[in-house]
């Protein structure tokens, strides 16, 4: 694929049609600048200040908007985790995702089994990301059928009240924000063990 | 189209496999062929719903044993060829033998900052919504040969229109060649046993994004 792909691009690039620079921006931007650690930000700023979830869950395209992101986020949606329901995000058709917040998605999301499985078993497939909930969880799959993209606003993990933002962006792993996770728990983190 | 891209609830496919510390691309050419489509994107020839098209228009098999950035390098090349912006004989050959088609434009390095950030797919309404919060509806039992974003596994079914999302560009209007048509898009949310049966999940809900033409009062 190297050498097809190389082939395309010189073709796309003699005729004028590419800048190679422009793609190596592009490329600089999801590899160095735009992923998980923007949502984790976004979610530990809705777990320490109550007014901003508020917002986030009305409006998170305006709610992350305002916050100055390097990819503004266009039709996002914000749905939050309890001790009754837990979100979990899928594209059964292609692969959407929310770039903006959690950067390009991995390889599993785009994968057949996940896309095939999560909406007609998404415990089993919970089970293999190692999740297991109560049996009486509800658990709500949202296909991502539209340009709106889903973001999952994890449960906050116990024995971190005081916490800033920054040390609790520590706890959001990108899986939490997909809902094949959860947020880790203080003792999962490095330097935390002992306290 | 009634394809293999569209997987809602097969058999078959075995677990999934998360890769720990798994890198933003697994090869250089990953990342360019990504590169590429945004820039080629941004040209405004095709939308995001003609991309998608053409990589699920791909043989079935193909698109099975292919890799997202392979779909992806395939489904550009027949965009490409398709607007007449590079012959099939300068891909088989791997290097430009004409000139540019006339007026086409490129993506300076400049404007990239731009494609960080995805346009509005909203659209000003042009009739009030069928539909509102708490309605029940069924989605059509339909089965276009042409694009389309109503998955298979929720064709026929009753839900609940659980919010109005806006008036949006209507995909399968913009895949067949008939302009953005925009229409009135709800998340509608059904029960996993309305989808599944009676072995389904009892705690399932599943919610789809769908446009007004899928949808009919139940």
């Amino acid at each position: 694929m190297q050498l097809r792909v190389r082939a395309l691009e010189s073709i796309l690039t003699e005729k004028g049609y590419v800048d190679p620079e422009a793609l190596d921006f592009i490329i600089e931007a999801y590899e160095t600048r735009i992923g998980p650690h923007i949502g984790a930000r976004i979610v530990a700023k809705a777990w320490a200040d109550p007014q901003f979830k508020q917002r986030l869950i009305a409006d998170a395209t305006a709610a992350v908007g305002a916050l100055g992101f390097a990819g503004r986020p266009t039709h996002l949606i914000a749905v939050e985790n309890t001790p009754k329901r837990h979100n979990m995000i899928v594209c059964t058709l292609c692969s959407c995702y929310p770039w903006e917040v959690l950067g390009l998605p991995p390889v599993w999301y785009k994968s057949s089994p996940y896309r095939s499985r999560a909406v007609i078993d998404p415990r089993g497939v919970l089970a293999e990301f190692g999740v297991s909930l109560p049996a009486e969880t509800e658990i709500r799959v949202w296909d991502s059928t539209a340009e709106t993209r889903f973001i999952v606003v994890p449960m906050r993990p116990a024995g971190t009240p005081g916490w800033s933002e920054e040390k609790l962006a520590r706890l959001v792993t990108r899986n939490a924000m997909v809902g094949t996770g959860l947020a880790l728990a203080p003792a999962e983190i490095a330097g935390e063990a002992a306290t | 189209m009634n394809g293999v891209h569209d997987m809602g609830g097969m058999h078959g496919f075995g677990a999934v496999a998360p890769e720990r510390d798994e890198p933003v691309f697994h090869a250089p050419w990953e990342g360019r062929v990504l590169a590429m489509n945004r820039a080629m994107g941004s040209l405004g020839l095709w939308n995001i719903d003609i991309g998608r098209f053409s990589r699920e228009s791909l043989p079935p098999d193909v698109y099975l044993s292919s890799s997202y950035y392979r779909r992806w390098t395939l489904g550009l090349e027949d965009l490409v060829v398709r607007y007449g912006l590079v012959g099939a004989d300068e891909l088989a050959a791997g290097r430009a033998l004409h000139p540019a088609a006339p007026g086409t434009r490129k993506l300076a390095a400049a404007d990239a900052p731009k494609l960080l950030a995805r346009g509005s797919y909203e659209r000003p309404a042009a009739s009030p919504a069928r539909f509102k919060t708490g309605d029940r509806v069924r989605t059509k039992n339909m089965h276009p040969a042409g694009h389309t974003r109503l998955p298979r596994y929720v064709r026929g079914h009753a839900g609940v229109v659980e919010c109005v999302r806006g008036c949006h560009v209507f995909p399968d209007a913009v895949a067949a060649g008939r302009g953005e048509e925009a229409h009135w898009l709800y998340t509608v949310v059904f029960d996993g046993r309305e989808l599944w049966g009676e072995a389904g999940d009892p705690t399932l809900e599943v919610s789809v994004e769908a446009w007004e033409p899928y949808l009919e009062p139940a």
